[in-house]
């Protein structure tokens, strides 16, 4: 029952980087699953960045998580149970350290994707990914 | 099954047929002069009409698969072509949609009626425990066909419940894609959900013979928990109770077709009427009615099994050592068990309050090693909800007293009541938002509910005395039962 090898053969995706604009943050499908692709503000990396280690749930520098600090890209599904937090959009709930929400059951996640509060076990997952060139990476 | 002694029968078709496959000889021994109790008051149509309700989802399920498309992007189409064009198509759906609600209140009050009046003691535990399974494969079967119809709920609540899977260490997400045949809820989902949630029933069907057959092995239990002694104590099942059963099915069927007719949706979930969005969560994802207080129990575990909680259980279950074990009363020290638990307990509050952060974000209680888990929240959630419905299964052998019904054992009454009563708290706490109140009296509750049966009813089959029993039912029925 293990995946066939169609749905195999799906599983990297392409992204154009060149539109998103600064603070904005885009959507885009890897394998059925929501990638969330964000360009930070100066402010979010300096947030993420400048957190005491000893207060994550999930111990990650925000250096470990990304390849370039403007860059965050995180597939947009809770550790806890599966759901798509919101934080994507400007007019979302971004839970109380600004990154995403998981309105399930409640998990909070910081502008590097980082638990903070709630029941999930992890930080959001880093896919693997490549620039392929300045403004396009290649997920997967 | 019914083979050797065989009488004739006079229409020489059936005498035909019935010497060579004697169905008509058991018919009439199992469902005509089968002796039962003559004092079986109205919880005990609830067996029948949960059969009943199998049929009633056997025959409506077949012709909805008539209809139905099991691809991503058909699926929520069909079901409403269902609704729109199909002939009577909204009649069958909403039959079954609200059949399965009406199957699980019949097989609730059935598992109470177990419950209260001691029916899975023995020698009927392997009855209890067929029971039991056919509850678990009824809960499988309903959650697959809940998802068949790809609405935002079915999507989501597949995700979170096969998520669930992943809280298994080591091997979690292997098993995870394995059930979904991919990287996420997908086509490949839907396809497995829909063969299964069509076998299942079949399964079921086996099982409820099996569970039948141990039934007329053994006999039914009764109001009193006494065995029959003798012809005055039964009655032939026919038609004294092919009667009674079909009174209490009508009227049961009466209050299900209010529901089909007046309000097809009262159960249900409007977000289930929108097309499934892997991109977008609903704001609130709650389980059909039914599961909710496991859900409820899934999401009180918030905190996980640090060196604290984990001493604290360990003490807990050395202090229930002995009363598990087959010593007797006098030898049991009730001083150091109520000691060994109050220190259970306070290492528990410790781990626990170590864990708990307050409004401020900041934990609570500032302890060595209490970040250290031994069982993660997501695990002992798992671990829980499924352990729930273990205990249920074990309760034959947690609850030993010697009187079956709780008519005779004031005691167990109150507490199984009480255990009731929570397990509706419980329900109400897993339909809100995991947040503020709601999630300490979840908490409390699912202490109580593995109390109950860990805890509880050992003790009670130990200490509770119980009243007296009356010499047989006759007699009883006589007096006029108390």
């Amino acid at each position: 029952m293990n995946p066939a090898k169609d749905t195999l053969a799906m599983s990297t995706t392409e992204v154009d980087l060149a539109p998103v604009q600064t603070g904005q943050s885009i959507t885009v499908m890897w394998r059925g699953k929501p990638v969330f692709i964000r360009k930070r503000t100066a402010a979010e990396i300096e947030d993420a960045a400048s957190v005491d280690m000893s207060v994550l749930v999930d111990k990650e520098a925000d250096e470990a998580r990304v390849q370039k600090p403007e860059w965050l890209v995180l597939v947009g599904i809770c550790t806890h149970l599966g759901c798509v937090p919101v934080g994507q959009k400007p007019t979302d709930v971004k839970g109380e350290y600004n990154g995403w929400f998981c309105p399930c059951h409640g998990s909070h996640y910081d502008t590097s994707g980082r638990i903070r509060k709630g029941p999930a076990p992890k930080n959001l997952a880093v896919p693997p990914y490549e620039f392929i060139s300045d403004t396009s990476i290649k997920i997967g | 099954m019914a083979s050797g002694e065989r009488t004739a029968f006079e229409n020489p078709v059936v005498e035909w047929i019935d010497s060579r496959l004697p169905i008509f000889t058991m018919m009439q021994k199992e469902y005509g002069v089968f002796p039962t109790p003559k004092n079986f008051n109205y919880f005990w149509n609830f067996g029948a009409i949960a059969m009943v309700m199998l049929m009633i989802m056997l025959v409506t399920g077949i012709f909805l698969a008539m209809h139905y498309t099991a691809h991503t992007s058909m699926a929520f189409d069909s079901v409403e072509r269902i609704m729109r064009d199909v002939n009577s198509g909204w009649l069958i759906r909403y039959i079954h949609m609200n059949g399965a609600s009406f199957f699980f209140i019949a097989v609730y009050i059935h598992m109470f009626r177990g419950m209260y009046y001691g029916s899975f003691k023995k020698p009927r535990e392997l009855l209890w425990i067929l029971g039991v399974l056919i509850f678990v494969l009824m809960m499988a079967t309903a959650f697959m066909g809940y998802v068949l119809p790809w609405g935002q709920m079915s999507y989501w609540g597949a995700t979170v419940i096969t998520n669930l899977f992943s809280a298994i260490p080591f091997v979690g997400d292997s098993i995870v894609t394995l059930l979904w045949g991919g990287f996420s809820v997908d086509n490949p989902t839907l396809n497995r959900f829909f063969a299964l949630h069509y076998l299942m029933p079949f399964v079921i069907f086996a099982v409820v013979f099996l569970h039948v057959w141990a039934l007329h092995v053994t006999g039914s239990n009764n109001p009193l928990g006494i065995e029959p002694k003798g012809k005055q104590d039964t009655l032939p099942f026919h038609p004294y109770y092919t009667m009674k059963d079909t009174f209490g099915t009508i009227v049961f069927l009466f209050i299900y077709a209010f529901f089909v007719f007046y309000a097809p949706d009262y159960m249900g979930h409007p977000d289930n009427y929108i097309p499934a969005d892997p991109l977008v969560t609903p704001a609130f994802i709650v389980p059909e009615w039914y599961f909710l207080p496991f859900y409820a129990m899934l999401r009180s575990i918030t905190f996980g099994v640090n060196i604290y909680i984990g001493a604290g259980a360990v003490l807990a279950v050395l202090a229930m050592i002995p009363v598990y074990s087959k010593k007797t009363n006098k030898e049991l020290n009730i001083g150091a068990m109520v000691g060994m638990f109050a220190v259970a307990g306070a290492l528990f509050m410790l781990g626990y309050f170590a864990q708990l952060k307050n409004g401020a974000g900041e934990i609570m209680l500032n302890l060595p090693l209490a970040d250290f888990f031994f069982v993660s929240a997501k695990l002992g959630g798992v671990a829980v909800m499924f352990g729930s419905l273990l205990l249920v299964a074990l309760m034959p052998w947690l609850d030993t007293h010697g009187i079956r019904s709780a008519r005779f054992r004031p005691l167990y009454k109150t507490a199984l009541l009480v255990f009731v009563a929570l397990t509706f708290v419980l329900g109400i706490a897993g339909g809100k938002p995991a947040e503020g109140l709601w999630v300490y009296i979840g908490q409390l509750a699912t202490l109580y509910y593995l109390a109950f049966f860990l805890v509880i009813l050992p003790l009670l089959s130990r200490f509770e005395k119980g009243r007296d029993l009356p010499p047989s039912i006759h007699e009883a029925v006589l007096q006029g039962a108390k």
